[in-house]
């Protein structure tokens, strides 16, 4: 019995599939273009949401937005940028000086880190780890140490409430968006962003031949986990550790210029990784329509092995989605206002748990029935 | 000296220094957050040792977790900003707990693998320890959830204790915040001494 059991489940190895960026030129050339590769997607995408939200926000106000910096206002976050780097880097008396200025940065490498197992094109992606929607989640839970570290170190009651509450959000939030995540692995069978992807390419309707992304089965899991990584970036609805009525910034109160600046786009990065992540496992990755491949593209269900036309179009297609998503984001920060504390608790502990339990049990069972 | 060497040498360094970061800071969320440091580290051992799912996995529930958890109970209760001399009554104790579990740790895996030479390690897939997990030893699995949940209970009944059951129930603390009494009436009672104006 035990024999049969485990060689019918005997595992495939793993292989990772390789990336557009593995030349065949020396090791460190390969490692410096994909470095190069991380870095400019997490100092320029962000940015592009941020000026995203900004027009957004404004046109959603009745407002035009920033209008003066460059053309259409397209640089006011490079001005914004600038001027934090000029502004005076200012510590309170009674901080911890260490932990203060580590704060920031300890929040921000997490962020950076994310964003080698986010797939967001054919070969376009820097490792495809066995393990990386286990990988994103783990490092992306970090975070929250650097969140606690700065609302401590200000010696200010504001700030320490702010990391207080933010501690509090990060541990209720983490356990809903960890399960709704499981169940995707469970019905791709692979931890891996890039087999996930492969799988909702090839996942098809029992008994038909439809093609369908992972949020129509799982349409319940992707509200949970677009609701719990709104909470997990401290999002309005969820911006209780920022509560600006009640708490002046939160944890984020006392730091200025370059320090304050890096807090931002931590937010911003993660408002792009967490939306990178929702593209990858429920919506297609970088499939336009379920059942529609690339142009010039061979592999599964005409998604991999592309020609530079298939990588640029499949690439154009996830910023695209992810920019829809974080759309999306600004959309509820304008139009819904902060959950109370124990509405916050209560909707995480209460609602978003069972139901992602409930979710993982039906996947789980379709899994071995249906599927 | 390999470059796995170097790296599980800086790695192992920066791990035992935290680890004696942790218990001699004066600090306590200074400790606490070495303490995130050395688990940190550790995991960082599991990572050089091929073991990546296991790394993740300490890194998720310890760091992410236990950590945190740890940070915002201190916080919660006593976060001094600033020094705090801590009171080391069990200094003795600590050194004969830790120093007894290194002996005896020492002594069982030079016992166990004292033997075996250097090897390449490469290791096991994720699928693999599923499928070690929950098929070959699963019934180990389910027990070891039995016994957490059954923390996890037990944990609950104890902080939800209603007053007057057992315990002694804290006095409630009354905070004056000066010398005056707090209401024009009581401050100035010849006004309403009068009775009705």
């Amino acid at each position: 019995m035990n024999v049969e059991l485990t060689a019918s489940l005997s595992p495939a190895v793993f292989v990772p599939a390789p990336s557009a960026f593995d030349l065949d030129v020396a090791f460190g050339i390969t490692v410096a273009i994909k470095v190069a590769f991380i870095l400019a997607l997490f100092l320029v995408v962000p940015l592009v949401v941020g000026y995203m939200e900004h027009k957004a926000m404004g046109r959603l106000q009745h407002r035009r937005g920033p209008v003066a910096a460059g053309p259409f206002g397209t640089l006011q976050l490079v001005a914004d940028g600038i001027k934090f780097i000029q502004k005076e880097d200012v510590i309170p008396a009674a901080a911890d000086r260490k932990v203060f200025a580590l704060a920031p940065g300890l929040a921000l490498v997490p962020a950076i880190l994310v964003f080698l197992v986010l797939p967001f094109g054919p070969g376009v992606w820097a490792v495809d780890l066995e393990l990386g929607l286990f990988y994103a989640l783990a490092i992306s839970s970090v975070s929250v140490l650097g969140v606690m570290m700065g609302g401590w170190a200000s010696a200010n009651k504001f700030s320490l409430i702010g990391g207080l509450r933010a501690g509090a959000q990060l541990i209720a939030y983490e356990l809903p968006l960890i399960l709704a995540a499981i169940a995707v692995a469970v019905q791709a069978g692979t931890l891996s962003l890039v087999g996930i992807v492969e799988a909702q390419a090839t996942f098809t309707l029992p008994g038909t031949d439809l093609n369908l992304w992972f949020v129509f089965p799982q349409i319940l899991g992707f509200v949970i986990f677009f609701l719990a990584s709104l909470a997990e970036l401290s999002r309005p609805p969820f911006d209780m550790p920022i509560a600006d009525s009640e708490l002046v910034f939160g944890y984020m109160t006392e730091y200025t210029g370059i320090k304050f600046a890096m807090y931002l786009l931590t937010e911003y990065a993660g408002m792009v990784s967490m939306s990178a992540l929702m593209v990858v496992l429920y919506l297609g990755g970088w499939q336009l329509l379920p059942g529609v491949g690339l142009p010039g593209c061979e592999g599964a269900g005409g998604m991999f092995d592309c020609g530079w036309l298939g990588a640029i179009g499949g690439v154009v297609i996830t910023l695209a989605k992810i920019l829809i998503l974080t759309f999306i984001m600004v959309w509820a920060r304008v139009a819904y206002p902060r959950l109370r504390e124990d509405q916050l608790q209560r909707l995480s502990w209460l609602v978003l748990v069972p139901l992602s339990l409930i979710n993982l049990a039906v996947i789980a069972i379709a899994k071995v029935v249906v599927f | 000296m390999t470059g796995h060497d170097v790296v599980f040498l800086l790695v192992a360094l920066t791990t035992a220094g935290a680890g004696i970061m942790t218990v001699t800071s004066k600090n306590l969320v200074h400790a606490a957050l070495f303490l995130a440091l050395t688990l940190t580290g550790s995991a960082a051992v599991f990572l050089v040792l091929a073991a990546d799912f296991v790394a993740l996995a300490q890194l998720l529930v310890n760091v992410g977790a236990v950590a945190v958890l740890f940070l915002f109970g201190l916080m919660l209760t006593r976060a001094p900003i600033g020094r705090e001399a801590l009171d080391g009554q069990h200094r003795g104790l600590a050194i004969g707990v830790s120093g007894g579990l290194f002996v005896l740790l020492s002594v069982l895996i030079i016992g166990a693998f004292g033997g075996e030479g250097v090897r390449e390690v490469t290791g096991p897939g994720v699928n693999e320890i599923g499928i070690a997990l929950f098929a070959q030893w699963v019934l180990p699995f389910e027990v070891l959830s039995m016994l957490l949940l059954a923390a996890l209970i037990g944990a609950i009944v104890l902080a939800r204790r209603s007053p007057g059951e057992s315990g002694t129930e804290a006095e409630p603390t009354h905070i004056e915040l000066s010398g005056d009494p707090s209401t024009e009436a009581e401050r100035r009672p010849e006004l309403t001494a009068g009775g009705e104006r």
